[in-house]
């Protein structure tokens, strides 16, 4: 619909709206015929939506704002448009089956669900030590590539919002690579359910660390492209900094974690405070800088993207060097079967077939109640903190014994990190409200859950 | 032939669990709440039953309503949570519980009032607090130059329909960033009265976490700037995440069998 047969006063308006409040639609187009009549209309006071469908809100995202010219007076954001209530339908499901939910909250990070959850059910059971070295350094490469991939999206999205298409095909190139390594690894480039409780789901393929390596060089590539393009730009640097302030009494106040914190100069991360997966044995660096604005948030991103590069070939080294099972020992936690793929593409291993067909009926009772039973998980609760890609991310996972959770709640990190967005964009201009959001960098996936 | 007959009414008496089993099914529920109230230390603790009890299943299977052939129809087993600590806790948990009491003394609150119960898991601590308290309990544990937690995690919800008087549990996440220290804080609330005073004006942060417990749980957080919800349509009726609300869905036919929904689904517990 074209601005010209829409952009008109209308006289309908919602029940309980101020009566004698004119009300404008505009689905695109030139606004120049609302911007006469609002004009003749002489109202100061501008209520403006923005979404739950707007490119520039990161999906569906609304944002209501109170204007006063191009000031921005007043912002609510409206949230709840991709309610998908998966953590009600984790409950009715076994623990196993719970990664394959929890992977689609935050889609575009989806490894830092995986492995929460999976080390918060690890911790219920009590098999955090017995879970081999090689799964959690297949979780620690996942993870860190992940990272880079997020950070490249958020910079890149970022820009386009800012009608730099370039910024968002040179990430989305790097970001390509990083989900070709994740495909060869897990089969899938989203929603992977690799991470399994008690380990991995499967041994990495043969080659694939040759193969990350192979493909890093083009990933630093990437990021450094990007980062030239943006650092010193002047347009960029005119449109991120001093936009989106917030000091680090505030940010600490309102949950805010992530990059918008250690860009006020907090080195807030969770993989130096209270590692897991062995974090502690990497080297690497928690970028900081003094002063927390959209620039600045950029900049600890591309950072962090060349410390994750760091801990990936740590990681890849280690991989070399460390053969060993990815699963843990204990056969009444870990999945039975080892995947193949045969002729008629990919199944349970032929040797596995073999043995519960035709020579152990334990086997075959074994895992029948293991896949379709699940197995159980002591009562009591745990709450296991990760360092997401985009803050803190928390797993709070309740156990009733049984073989369901009884709970499982996501602290993600986006739906923290949007409630700090008002106090960053209220007294500034209504261009600068996407430039915030770009730097807060949410994903609506992880906020509604 | 009456051996047969024996057998038969003996086979009959054990597929109709009925009121046999229901009896067996009090008799343990009794017998583990008197065990739990081993663990609670005397005092004046509101008079309110520590109940760690959260659920009884009966069944191996965990099946309701088909008849459960495998012979274990009349196996009952509670579900219990981690009962109250004793001290020492371990750790920097015994000083922080310390420092607080001591806070709590000073500001004139009875400390064995407002702190239910501790709870050590799985190396993390629990405190339960007395819901009319918990703000000053989260102002007594940011503020302290000892305590130091800073930052808070939000807020989740867990219902508990068979904790009967505290249905409805709220569960605070803290960490401090000084100390590198997490701890948790929990408050139950009964179905019937779901009232928490709200802890935003010490953790601004949890203004969307509270709004999304209310959403899921019905817990009203008194206090709170705006309590709307935040994932479900403000005019939907009921709180999605508490046990007695349906999952919700669809039979599925497929090549002529239809498969239940999630919920509907025979299922293991």
């Amino acid at each position: 619909m074209s601005a010209s047969t829409n952009a008109r006063p209308t006289a309908a308006r919602p029940a309980g709206e101020a009566p004698g409040a004119p009300e404008f639609v505009a689905e695109g187009g030139d606004w120049a015929e609302i911007a006469a009549e609002a004009e003749r209309l002489g109202e100061e006071r501008i209520v403006v939506n923005m979404g739950p469908v707007h490119p520039s809100t990161h999906g569906v995202l609304r944002l209501v704002l109170e204007i006063d010219g191009e000031t921005v007076r007043e912002l609510r954001v409206g949230t709840g448009y991709l309610h998908t209530g998966i953590e009600k339908n984790m409950e009715y499901r076994t623990w196993t089956q719970g990664v394959t939910f929890c992977t689609r909250m935050d889609y575009v990070a989806p490894f830092f669900q995986e492995v929460a959850y999976c080390l918060g059910v690890e911790k219920l059971l009590g098999v955090t030590d017995e879970v081999p070295v090689r799964a959690s350094l297949i979780r620690v490469l996942l993870m860190e590539l992940n990272r880079i991939a997020s950070h490249l999206v958020a910079i890149g999205t970022g820009g386009n919002e800012l009608g730099a298409t370039t910024m968002m095909t040179v990430a989305f190139r790097g970001r390509e690579d990083i989900l070709r390594i994740f495909e060869r690894i897990t089969g899938l480039r989203m929603n992977h359910a690799f991470i399994r409780p008690g380990g991995v789901a499967q041994d990495l393929p043969p080659g694939t660390t040759d193969y990350v390596r192979e493909l890093l060089p083009n990933i630093r590539l990437s990021v450094k492209e990007l980062q030239d393009l943006t650092v010193e730009n002047p347009i960029f640097k005119r449109r991120q900094q001093k936009v989106g302030y917030v000091s680090l009494a505030a940010s600490m106040a309102l949950g805010l974690t992530g990059p918008s914190v250690r860009a006020a100069g907090l080195p807030l991360d969770m993989r130096k405070l209270q590692p897991y997966c062995g974090y502690e044995t990497y080297d690497f660096e928690v970028p900081t800088r003094d002063y927390s604005d959209s620039y600045n948030r950029t900049m600890v991103r591309f950072d962090e993207c060349y410390e994750s590069i760091k801990i990936v070939l740590q990681a890849l080294d280690r991989l070399d060097a460390t053969p060993g099972p990815v699963m843990v020992a204990d056969k009444k936690i870990a999945w039975p079967a080892q995947l193949s793929i045969g002729s008629d593409g990919q199944g349970n291993s032929l040797e596995h077939i073999k043995e519960i067909m035709s020579t152990s009926m334990e086997s075959l009772i074994h895992h029948f109640k293991l896949v379709t039973e699940g197995f159980r998980v002591p009562a009591g609760q745990v709450f296991q903190t990760v360092e997401h890609a985009k803050g803190v991310m928390g797993v709070h996972v309740v156990s009733d014994g049984g073989t369901r959770p009884y709970r499982a709640h996501f602290r993600d990190p986006s739906y923290s990190n949007l409630q700090s967005t008002a106090m960053m964009t209220e007294g500034g201009q209504l261009a600068d409200v996407v430039v915030t959001l770009a730097s807060l960098d949410p994903v609506l996936g992880g906020v509604d859950r | 032939m009456s051996e047969r007959d024996d057998e038969k009414q003996s086979a009959a008496g054990a597929a109709k669990p009925g009121a046999s089993s229901a009896e067996v099914g009090q008799r343990a529920t009794a017998s583990a709440l008197e065990a739990g109230s081993q663990n609670i230390p005397a005092g004046p603790r509101g008079g309110r039953t520590q109940l760690e009890v959260i659920a009884t299943h009966r069944g191996l299977f965990g099946v309701e309503g088909t008849g459960d052939t495998s012979g274990f129809g009349g196996l009952v087993s509670t579900i219990a949570l981690p009962p109250a600590s004793e001290r020492p806790y371990g750790g920097w948990f015994d000083e922080v519980v310390d420092i607080l009491v001591e806070i709590l003394t000073e500001q004139g609150l009875d400390p064995e009032a407002v702190l239910e119960k501790v709870v050590v898991d799985r190396g993390e601590l629990t405190i339960f607090v007395a819901r009319e308290h918990i703000d000053t309990v989260c102002r007594a544990l940011r503020d302290d130059q000892d305590l130091r937690f800073e930052l808070c995690l939000g807020v989740s919800g867990v219902h508990y329909p068979q904790d009967s008087g505290r249905e409805l549990h709220a569960v605070y996440q803290l960490m401090s960033v000084t100390h590198v220290r997490q701890l948790r804080l929990e408050v139950a609330c009964p179905d019937s009265d779901p009232h928490i005073p709200t802890v935003v004006d010490t953790y601004p942060g949890n203004d969307w976490h509270e709004r999304e417990t209310w959403d899921m749980f019905g817990i009203v957080f008194d206090g709170h700037p705006s309590l709307a919800r935040t994932l479900m349509p403000d005019d939907w009726v009921g709180h999605p995440q508490r046990k007695d609300y349906p999952l919700g869905g669809i039979p599925v036919e497929y090549k002529g069998a239809v498969v239940p929904p999630p919920d509907n689904r025979r299922s293991y517990r």
